[in-house]
Order: structure tokens, then C-alpha cells, then sequence
């Protein structure tokens, strides 16, 4: 069994702690891992991806290959578009539904939802509505991995859940007990949206 | 012996299996992709322990003519740098092949296919094959760890430098490693280095030169008989279809399309020069050959040498892979024949949305500065450097009109002055300065050269991640140090409440024929917002 996911993002929002997270639980979990990550000049406010790539057996290559990602996480709806290419015709896309708008020729915004919203598996959330709402403002890409961590077969929720508090430990008591909050607010909100093919 | 398992960057494993061949020290300049092996080392316990060298060098020359300095009194060093920085160490690179080393040298070249932080696509290899040296690539994290004590001690049997050649998706891609527990001592070979070696006078240089060809059928032999190239699948009787080649992390993606099992012949090479045995072997196994090698048709080229030339070779050369940028799974697929998985069409709601200067960098109101005087000097021409400051070419800035290589700005800007240009500014950055524009500005002000000089000053190496920076609170002094009339050497605080200052400064200087040197100096916020961060957490 393996897992590819695609995450991507804007340069600055986080997402390698968010696979920082995935792959402690990967490792925790005996898991083979490979993960692709960009450094260098993309990181100033450009977009970002990672390749990160789970597997019980061998992973060949760093890269995943077109139409093969079982999974677009993303912290921003225009970069989860970017990667479609690369999605399997069976894999989700669970992104965040806030633009993050620092160029001038943003698409339009409700287009953009639109075309997003057309796509058959999607979970597109408002994580920093969510983070805002429930006072843990720094957690919006915890509450993502949350909505996340049920579709990620190869790891169980529970263990992605733990690797939350391991990851933020050394940051002390109340930043694991708001992040590990944020994982449950997203795990909810995705339960509740009672999805078929899950 | 109890083996762990970490998960390391590839620069991470490269970093910590010399730390365990027992290296004195490591000698680099940052540049992506090859920065993190040296803050690696920087960060590592053993190493602190060990006192191990591990601080920035000004730039690539003078960290490997340190590391063979290091050589030289028989203990061994890593010099790490990007692709380009082999442009900057040639000389040296070079030469260290026709001294020899006493103690093992180890230079790590990080290629960036694709330019995704770079300026060209060049090719590591080719500086191997040029020095003559025995050049590895790893295929993957493991080999890339496994590998360092193999490179040092081949260094030090062989007498000559080990070139090992990565790139981007090796070194910034994560995978669990299985390390030694034991860290062998810091090496010394204890023999004294032999003066006539390396003094490089025509006479001596001669000889050694010889010697250095000579020793060639042993590197040979030796990529012959090495494990890190391996040819299976030649067994059968009837020719194959094709035979596949695959160098470093091609094999990766060739492994990719066939994953239980290569149907064909199959040559990894991760050791040159390259195994001609092996090769005709393989040729002799099949009808033609792919080659799949990351970077420029290096392998590719030289089998046209040693093939017949009726024999069909297959690879970026040929038009099978693609000329340009780095391989992925899909391209290598393709030229295997074989079909990609079914493809979501791109989505039509993407724009391309490129990297920017930071909001609050100082950077921008550099910038900002000088577009509004450049204005008031129609045909102004301001010539750019290498760093977070390149940016400043696009929108909303557009401030620059050229950017080449390290130091280049001030260069140019002198050349271009020369040639009667007016007026002309160059603009770079602290560390860039440091690591190639002070000869230039010396230039500048032995033919007293009508140009402005803006070193914009964010006290460290900001562009490959905070790194710091050799000049720094130095540079005032090494202006006027190179001549610059002190009068001229003029310190701004670039904020936009100065904005009317920092415009007088540019103009009087632009006005002043001769060589001025205008310093904003204000802190970078990324290494300004971490040192916050960590205070509060401190405090906490």
C-alpha cells in the first residue's frame, strides 16, 4: 500500500511543518518515506509544493508521476488547483478555501470556488475562519490536517493525532493542547459533512 | 555493530557521513541546493564537540584552497558548494588534481536542474572529467551517506580530490537513513605532504601532470569494479530490445516505471570515469541504449566515443528525454514508451505567482529610492547582483537591468561607465560583495570610474536562509580600505520615513565623477522575526 500526497501552498505558510507532522507518524508507524521539499528562492512569498510519499514497501522515486496523487493538501485553493495534473481520477483534494492574494492578478475569486467546487472529491474549508472562531489563530493548518488525516488510509487519525502532540511538545502544555484542538475541529468538520465515499 | 535510522535530507546524509569519516572541518559558501550540509555540521553535537571547522567562507575559492590547506597537513576536508560555485573555485578545483591531496578531500557539487534557485543547468560532471578525478553521484539518500567514507578513503589511496555530484531532488528530498553508531576518530594520515608536488612550477606541474594521466587505468578499473555500478539483466542469449543506462537518481525514475522489476538490461552508474567495460557489455546485450542521466548529456556524449557509431543511443542528446530542465517519473515513462496514468486537464483559474521581497524588507525601499531618481536621469542603467535583492527586476519594482553572477553589478557598471555611460549603479548585496565585488570595486577605483555603488546591507546571507554574512559591520572600512574617498562612502537607514534622504544621497552621489559607495543597512526581517520569536521563547 502506498500514499502520495501533493502539498502545496504559498511560501511562509507552513506547509512543511503540516508534512513535518505526517511523516513523524509515518516513521512511528514502520512506513517507508520519501519527501521532495523546496528551499531557495520560491520560499519568498512564491508557490510552494512538497512531495511527500508514504509506502509499507520500496519508494523508487522522490517525485511523484502525473495523475498518480492520492491526495492535494493544500493551505491555499489557487495552489490546490496548480497541482490537478497530478491528482489520481480517484484522489481528493482538501484545501483551504482562502485565497492568499499577494500578486496583482488574482483570479477572480468566485470563479476560482467555482472551478474548485466542481471537481468530483473536494473538501474545501475556511481554516482560518475555524482557527479564528475557536481563539487558536496559529492552529489554521492543524485544523487542515484534521480534515485531512481520514483519507489518509495508510495512517490511522489516531496516530496522526499523537504525532500533533509530539511534534509541539517542546513548545509546552498549551501550544500541543491548542493544536491537538485545532486536529479535532478539523476531523469534525469533515465527519459532519457525512461524505459518502468515506 | 547497532545501526539507527534517521530521516535526513540528502545534504543532511552527506553532512553526517563525513562528520563519521572523520573530517577536520567543512569549507563552503551557502548556495541552494547545498547549503544544508553544512548547517548540519554547524548544528551538529560531535562536531561541536570535535571543534570541527564548519564556519562560512567568503566565497567558493577560498573555501577549497582552505580545505587544501587542511589536505595538505594530511587531515581531511568537505568542500560544499552549488553548481556555479564550481565556476568561482575552478582554479583551484582544478589544480588540486595536479597537486594531489595528503589528507582526502571531498568537494560536493549540488546541480539545480531546472534552475529552481540558479542561473544555469550546468553540469558537475564535466568539471570531474576535466580535473581527471573520480566523480560520485549517488541515487538516493543512503548512497549519498554511504558513499562519504568510501570518497575519503578513495581520495586518499587514489592521492587526488573526489568530486561528488548531487542535485535539487537529492539533496532537498527527505528519506530514512540507516546510520553507523560508531564516528570513526578525526582522521590524519601522518605523512608529511611533498613540497615539489605542490609547488606547481612548470617543471614540477609537468611531472605531476604526467602522473595524474598516469594514474587514470586505476580510476577506470576501479568504476569498473566498484558496487555503486552494478549491470544486471544481461543474461539472456537473445538481444534485448533496448539496454537502459541510468546515472545517480535517473535509476530512481527508472525504477519508478517498473516497479517489479526492470524488464531490460540495466546500467546504474553512480562512480566514473565511466566503466567502458561495463558498457560494451551492456551494448552487447541489446539493440540500443537509453541513457538516463539528470543535468546535461554528459554519459550521453561519450558513448558516441565509445560505441560504434551505427549503434542507436537514446537520451536528452537524441530528443528521447528532454533537452532541458530536471527528469521527472513522467519524462523518463515517456521515453520508455510507456503510458502516463489518465491526467486531469490544468485548471484555468492558476496564475503564475512568483516570489517577491518580503513586506518590510529593506530591500524595497532601496528600490523604491532609486526608481524615483532614476527618473529624474532618463537612460539611467542599473546593474543588478545575485540575492533576495534580484527581485527587485519584477513588478512592482522592475529597478534592474542586468544580473549575471556574483559581483557582476559592480563590474559591469564600471565596463559599462568606460564605454561612456552616465549614470550608472550597481546594486548588491552585503555577503555578494564580500564574496566577489571588492576586486571589482578596486577596479572601479584605480580608473576612477563614474559609478554608484549601493551594498544593500541586511547584515546577513539572506537568500539561502540567514546565513552569515562575511562582512558584516566591516564594509564601511573596506571601501575606504580599496580607496573609496571616505566623503563618498555614505550610510542610509532604508525606511520609508528617510526616503527623502536616502533621494538627496543617490543624487549628490550620481553627481559626484568619481567612485562612491552608498551602504542602506538595515536587518533582513526573516532573521529579524526569528530572533523575536526566539526572545519570547526564551522569556517564556
Amino acid at each position: 500500500m502506498k500514499t502520495d500526497i501533493i502539498l502545496s501552498g504559498v511560501g511562509g505558510q507552513g506547509i512543511l511543518s503540516v508534512a513535518t507532522i505526517i511523516g513523524e507518524a509515518a516513521t512511528r508507524m514502520g512506513l517507508t518515506l520519501k519527501q521532495a521539499e523546496v528551499h531557495g528562492m520560491s520560499q519568498r512569498g512564491g508557490d510552494v509544493q512538497s512531495n511527500l510519499r508514504l509506502s509499507d514497501g520500496c519508494i523508487a522515486s522522490d517525485l511523484i508521476p502525473l495523475g498518480t496523487a492520492d491526495m492535494i493538501l493544500s493551505l491555499e485553493p489557487m495552489e490546490a488547483l496548480r497541482y490537478l495534473p497530478y491528482l489520481a481520477t480517484d484522489g481528493w483534494i482538501i484545501t483551504s478555501s482562502v485565497p492568499f492574494k499577494n500578486i496583482p492578478n488574482y483570479p477572480d475569486e468566485t470563479e476560482l470556488a467555482a472551478e474548485l467546487g466542481a471537481q468530483p472529491r473536494v473538501v474545501a474549508l475556511d481554516v482560518e475562519a475555524l482557527a479564528r472562531d475557536n481563539h487558536i489563530p496559529r492552529s489554521a493548518n492543524v485544523i487542515l490536517l484534521g480534515a485531512a488525516s481520514d483519507f489518509l488510509k495508510i495512517l490511522d487519525a489516531s496516530t496522526l493525532r499523537e504525532s500533533v502532540g509530539c511534534i509541539f511538545a517542546s513548545k509546552g502544555e498549551a501550544v500541543v493542547e491548542a493544536n491537538l484542538r485545532a486536529f479535532d475541529i478539523g476531523y469534525d468538520y469533515v465527519k459532519q459533512l457525512n461524505l459518502n465515499a468515506l | 555493530m547497532k545501526n539507527n535510522k534517521l530521516l535526513l535530507l540528502g545534504d543532511q546524509a552527506i553532512a553526517l557521513g563525513a562528520i563519521q569519516a572523520g573530517i577536520s572541518g567543512v569549507y563552503a559558501y551557502p548556495g541552494t541546493p547545498s547549503t544544508e550540509i553544512t548547517e548540519y555540521i554547524q548544528d551538529s553535537p560531535i562536531a561541536r564537540e570535535r571543534h570541527l571547522h564548519c564556519t562560512w567562507c567568503t566565497n567558493e575559492k577560498t573555501a577549497m584552497e582552505a580545505a587544501l590547506g587542511v589536505s595538505y597537513v594530511g587531515r581531511r576536508a568537505l568542500v560544499c558548494m552549488k553548481h556555479v560555485g564550481m565556476n568561482v573555485c575552478a582554479d583551484a578545483f582544478v589544480n588540486s588534481a595536479i597537486t594531489g591531496v595528503n589528507g582526502g578531500i571531498v568537494v560536493v557539487a549540488a546541480d539545480d536542474p531546472t534552475m529552481h534557485s540558479s542561473q544555469n543547468e550546468q553540469d558537475s560532471r564535466f568539471y570531474g572529467k576535466f580535473a581527471m578525478v573520480p566523480i560520485l553521484e549517488p541515487s538516493s539518500q543512503q548512497e549519498a551517506y554511504d558513499m562519504m567514507d568510501y570518497a575519503f578513503e578513495l581520495s586518499e589511496r587514489e592521492k587526488l580530490p573526489v568530486l561528488v555530484r548531487i542535485v535539487t531532488r537529492l539533496a532537498h528530498s527527505r528519506a530514512a537513513v540507516t546510520v553507523r553508531e560508531k564516528t570513526a576518530a578525526v582522521a590524519c594520515t601522518g605523512r608529511q605532504s611533498v613540497s615539489a608536488d605542490w609547488v606547481l612550477l612548470p617543471a614540477n606541474a609537468r611531472r605531476r601532470y604526467l602522473e595524474v594521466i598516469a594514474a587514470q587505468p586505476c580510476l577506470l578499473q576501479l568504476a569498473e569494479e566498484t558496487l555503486y555500478n552494478v549491470l544486471s539483466g544481461t543474461e539472456s542469449v537473445e538481444k534485448a530490445e533496448r539496454g537502459i543506462i541510468a546515472c545517480g537518481i535517473g535509476y530512481n525514475y527508472v525504477m519508478e516505471c517498473y516497479p517489479d522489476g526492470c524488464p531490460y538490461p540495466l546500467l546504474k552508474i553512480s562512480q566514473y570515469p565511466l566503466p567502458v567495460g561495463k558498457i560494451a557489455c551492456l551494448a552487447g546485450a541489446c539493440k540500443e541504449m537509453l541513457v538516463v542521466e539528470d543535468g546535461q548529456p554528459f554519459v550521453e556524449e561519450q558513448l558516441r566515443g565509445i560505441l560504434p557509431s551505427a549503434y542507436t543511443v537514446k537520451g536528452r542528446l537524441s530528443g528521447d528525454l528532454p533537452r532541458t530542465g530536471e527528469l521527472d517519473p513522467d519524462s523518463v515513462k515517456e521515453a520508455l514508451g510507456l503510458k502516463s496514468a489518465q491526467v486531469y486537464v490544468p485548471a484555468h483559474n492558476v496564475v503564475a505567482r512568483p516570489p517577491a521581497l518580503c513586506n518590510g524588507c529593506g530591500h524595497r525601499d532601496v528600490y523604491d529610492a532609486l526608481n524615483r531618481v532614476a527618473a529624474e536621469y532618463p537612460g539611467a542603467k542599473i546593474f543588478g547582483d545575485i540575492g533576495c535583492y534580484t527581485l527587485g527586476a519584477l513588478p512592482p519594482f522592475r529597478a534592474l537591468d542586468s544580473c549575471v553572477d556574483m559581483g557582476a553589478s559592480i563590474t559591469m557598471a564600471k565596463g559599462a561607465a568606460d564605454a561612456g555611460q552616465f549614470p550608472v549603479i550597481a546594486v548588491i548585496g552585503d555577503s555578494t560583495f564580500t564574496h566577489s565585488g571588492m576586486t571589482g570595486l578596486l577596479d572601479a577605483v584605480n580608473d576612477r570610474a563614474n559609478i554608484t555603488v549601493v551594498i544593500s546591507d541586511n547584515l546577513t546571507t539572506a537568500m539561502t536562509g540567514g546565513q552569515d554574512s562575511a562582512g558584516t559591520n566591516k564594509f564601511e572600512a573596506i571601501c575606504i580600505g580599496l580607496g573609496v574617498e571616505p566623503e563618498h562612502v555614505r550610510v542610509v537607514v532604508p525606511l520609508p520615513k528617510n526616503m527623502e534622504e536616502i533621494t538627496r544621497i543617490i543624487r549628490e552621489e550620481i553627481n559626484y565623477p568619481g567612485v562612491s559607495v552608498i551602504i542602506p543597512r538595515r536587518e533582513c526581517m526573516q532573521t529579524l522575526n526569528r530572533k523575536l520569536k526566539q526572545k519570547r521563547a526564551e522569556k517564556k
